[in-house]
């Protein structure tokens, strides 16, 4: 008897004990999804304007802040970063409809504009009033105008399309190398693009594949469609789309030849992938020329080249906008302008090659030197503002992104990975885009 | 322990009555300047009321944060569930009643994600049981370096699920991991751990269990260095051998500790998150193209905040919390059985 009431108290203690760690842990745990702010206001009628992205911007590795409040001695600039856009957008709705939480600035992502347009657009500052919207690209800014003109957000980069390659595993397979050749090889139809990986695979070089996944192939396509999901009044038509029709086939092609490596986008062997070069091409956005040097590193240098992607599209690209809860609107207005100016997104390419949306800049880009030698001299400018001048006004809707992904990794993947018949992942996809749609 | 406790709850009236000796309440009277016709029974009354209140000021903290990050969301969420909210207009809720309850039941997607919870759970908490009781009787031997050993049985449990979980994404990935490799050796065709049903629950069960089990083995051994030693002498006096010696005087006295690492468990599986959610990598609450590791919690944060119906979400995790009640009252009746047994 004795022992026994001893030994449940100490087990209570053992259960308080671990009921602590594990809550402790927990606690910590929820940290890292990596929501930096050093909140220090240095007072002292200073303003501090807070500058909320997610992922990297690039605007303090350009040293923009520091440059702007050298300007503007009485301006403190914080940035608060999130890394991942799908911890960024609900922790952003949620505090705009609090009014009360926000960033002086709020960045916007294209995947996740027409939500804010449609949805929140009674939230944030319009900026069309006080701007030269002709600097932009008539696209870009029609992405962040709602019905009735206002405009919730300024464009800052764009994702124009184009193809990244590697020369050495295309001599290897004795396809041709040079960039304007191939280009129009495929140009004006992705379905050219999978041929020409049909002929790649006919020599490939020992465990290599033409392309990383038949998902960057869907997106790269959908990203030239005037026709996405949505139609103009706001009426999901996804199923009966030729924009979504044309993409799922081209992906189809991929994703039921031996031409794909089978990789998931963003994912650690992705990265591999790179590393190791098991995958001869890679629609390219502007922004993945950053990511591509990264990952393949020194032995990638040089063998790399760009040439134009089968149709202009854009893939990605984000929005700056002033919630209406900001305290100090007048100077983040101010300091967003600055920000999305085309003399500031000239040194943002020059830094991390995110694209303009500015017309204006692209006579003035000038590529890192390192980039440009990393992939083979070729005239990345040129090609990518090509790209971005000829790309299709498209509509959006408020569940673009969730249905983007049910088709891609749902449907495009159990017929890739899990050798499902393309009807099967079509029908996949179906159900879960109803399950999206609450239908 | 037990003489604090007692100081606590018997504050020995006889004692504590001379004046003086409780410096903070008589100044406090006094120092509000009232000379007081009966300053005693002023006095004794506001001790009185001390002693009545003052336990309840200090368990009140507890349940003001409970209050704040417990009940009131869990109700808040209760009400969530019986409306049509979007994540992107949370001020436009409409009352739908029952609808998401409704919607639940007949979709396919959330009887899969039970099903999942259940099948993961239960590949994930017996191996890591019964191997953290094995473990734990290999420590209750005389080792030399003892406490190193059992510092490195808790380390896993130290380690972030984010940082384990990749490297486990990486010897699981389906071109070059290392699990396909070792199992080259043996003639066994690459596995693709992600996308096939039984590889993918089994490797989101192995992350689980290779971060749980040294855990419940210390808490087993700790149990275990409990049970008096006469215990066994008299059973080897009796002619028992090791296994017979674990069998009929180990287990039976580790059976409270059990239930309790059992209930642990069971609560931890039913709330699976972090460790499939990563494994998935980019969109990885979907659980997989077929959705074939995808729990109740991904299920729960997909519909929430990937796609953004917050009143399908809450109902979720009130489905949750009912099944949790459910899994609690079980476990109640097998401790009540077991008692009764004993």
């Amino acid at each position: 008897m004795r022992t026994s009431t001893r030994r449940s108290h100490r087990l209570m203690a053992l259960a308080a004990v671990a009921a602590l760690t594990t809550g402790v842990l927990a606690g910590c745990s929820s940290d890292s999804d990596g929501t930096s702010s050093n909140a220090s206001d240095s007072g002292k009628g200073k303003t501090t304007l807070t500058v909320g992205t997610f992922g990297v911007f690039g605007y303090k590795q350009a040293g923009l802040y520091d440059a702007y409040m050298k300007l503007h001695p009485n301006i403190t600039i914080k940035e608060d970063v999130t890394t991942r856009t799908d911890v960024y957008w609900p922790k952003v709705l949620t505090r705009l409809q609090a009014g009360a939480g926000t960033d002086d600035i709020q960045a916007i992502e294209v995947g996740n504009i027409t939500e804010a347009v449609q949805t929140q657009a009674d939230k944030f500052v319009d900026l069309g009033k006080d701007v030269d919207k002709s600097q932009w690209l008539p696209w870009k800014n029609a992405q962040a105008t709602t019905k009735d003109g206002k405009q919730i957000g300024l464009g800052t980069d764009t994702g124009p399309m184009a193809i990244c390659y590697r020369k050495d595993l295309f001599k290897k397979a004795g396809l041709p190398t040079d960039r304007t050749q191939l280009a129009n090889l495929w140009k004006g139809d992705w379905a050219k693009y999978a041929d020409v990986g049909k002929d790649y695979m006919k020599k490939a070089p020992k465990g290599t594949k033409f392309v990383d996944s038949a998902s960057s192939v869907y997106n790269a396509a959908i990203g030239g469609e005037s026709q996405r999901y949505y139609d103009k009044d706001g009426n999901v038509i996804w199923d009966k789309s030729t924009g979504v029709k044309a993409a799922w086939n081209a992906a189809m092609t991929v994703a039921t030849s031996n031409m794909s490596a089978k990789l998931k986008q963003f994912d650690p062997t992705w990265d591999q992938g790179f590393a190791n070069a098991s995958f001869a091409t890679v629609a390219c956005p502007a922004w993945m020329m950053g990511y591509i040097q990264e990952k393949a590193g020194d032995s990638g240098k040089g063998n790399w080249d760009v040439a134009a992607a089968p149709t202009a599209a854009n893939w990605g690209g984000s929005f700056l906008g002033v919630p209406t809860a900001s305290k100090h609107q007048a100077e983040a207005v101010a300091l967003a302008k600055w920000l999305t100016a085309p003399e500031q997104q000239e040194k943002v390419f020059a830094k991390q090659a995110s694209f303009p949306s500015t017309p204006a800049a692209y006579p003035n880009l000038k590529p890192a030197a390192a980039t440009t030698a990393y992939f083979s001299n070729a005239p990345i400018t040129q090609i990518f503002s090509d790209s971005a001048k000829t790309i299709p006004v498209q509509t959006f809707g408020i569940k673009d992104q969730p249905i983007g992904t049910a088709i891609t990794d749902v449907g495009i993947l159990q017929v890739e990975q899990k050798g499902k018949t393309p009807a099967q992942g079509w029908s996949a996809a179906t159900k879960e885009i109803k399950d999206v749609l609450g239908q | 322990m037990s003489s604090s406790k007692q100081a606590l709850a018997h504050p020995a009236p006889g004692s504590g009555a001379a004046p003086g000796d409780k410096p903070g309440a008589a100044r406090g009277a006094g120092g509000r300047g009232t000379p007081a016709p009966g300053p005693s029974s002023w006095r004794s009354r506001l001790y009185r009321w001390d002693m009545k209140a003052a336990p309840y000021a200090f368990i009140s903290p507890f349940f003001i944060i409970f209050g704040a990050f417990g009940l009131i969301p869990l109700l808040y969420t209760g009400w969530y569930s019986l409306h049509n909210v979007q994540l992107s207009s949370l001020d436009h809720k409409s009352w739908a009643g029952l609808d998401n309850y409704r919607n639940l039941l007949s979709s396919d997607f959330f009887w899969n994600a039970l099903k999942n919870t259940f099948t993961i759970g239960l590949i994930s908490t017996v191996p890591q049981l019964l191997m953290a009781i094995g473990i734990a009787h290999l420590l209750n031997y005389r080792l030399r370096g003892s406490t190193v050993w059992r510092v490195v049985m808790l380390t896993p449990y130290a380690t972030s699920v984010a940082a384990a979980t990749l490297v486990f994404t990486l010897l699981y990935s389906w071109d070059g991991g290392m699990v396909n490799w070792l199992l080259g050796f043996v003639g066994v065709d690459p596995v693709n751990w992600r996308e096939s049903t039984w590889g993918s629950q089994f490797a989101v069960s192995s992350i689980v269990i290779w971060r749980w089990t040294g855990y419940n083995a210390l808490i087993y051994l700790a149990a275990m260095q409990a049970i008096p030693g006469d215990l066994y002498e008299s059973a080897a006096i009796d002619g028992a051998n090791r296994w017979q010696q674990f069998r009929h005087v180990t287990i039976p006295q580790l059976r409270p500790t059990i239930l309790f690492t059992v209930v642990i468990s069971t609560i931890g599986a039913t709330q699976l998150f972090g460790e499939p959610l990563l494994f998935g990598g980019v969109s990885g609450s979907k659980g997989g193209s077929e959705h074939q590791y995808q729990t109740l919690g991904l299920y729960m944060y997909d519909q929430g905040w990937i796609i953004g119906n917050l009143g399908k979400a809450s109902a979720i995790a009130w489905s949750m919390f009912l099944i949790l009640l459910i899994v609690a009252a079980i476990n109640l009746l097998f401790t009540r059985r077991l008692r009764k047994s004993q």
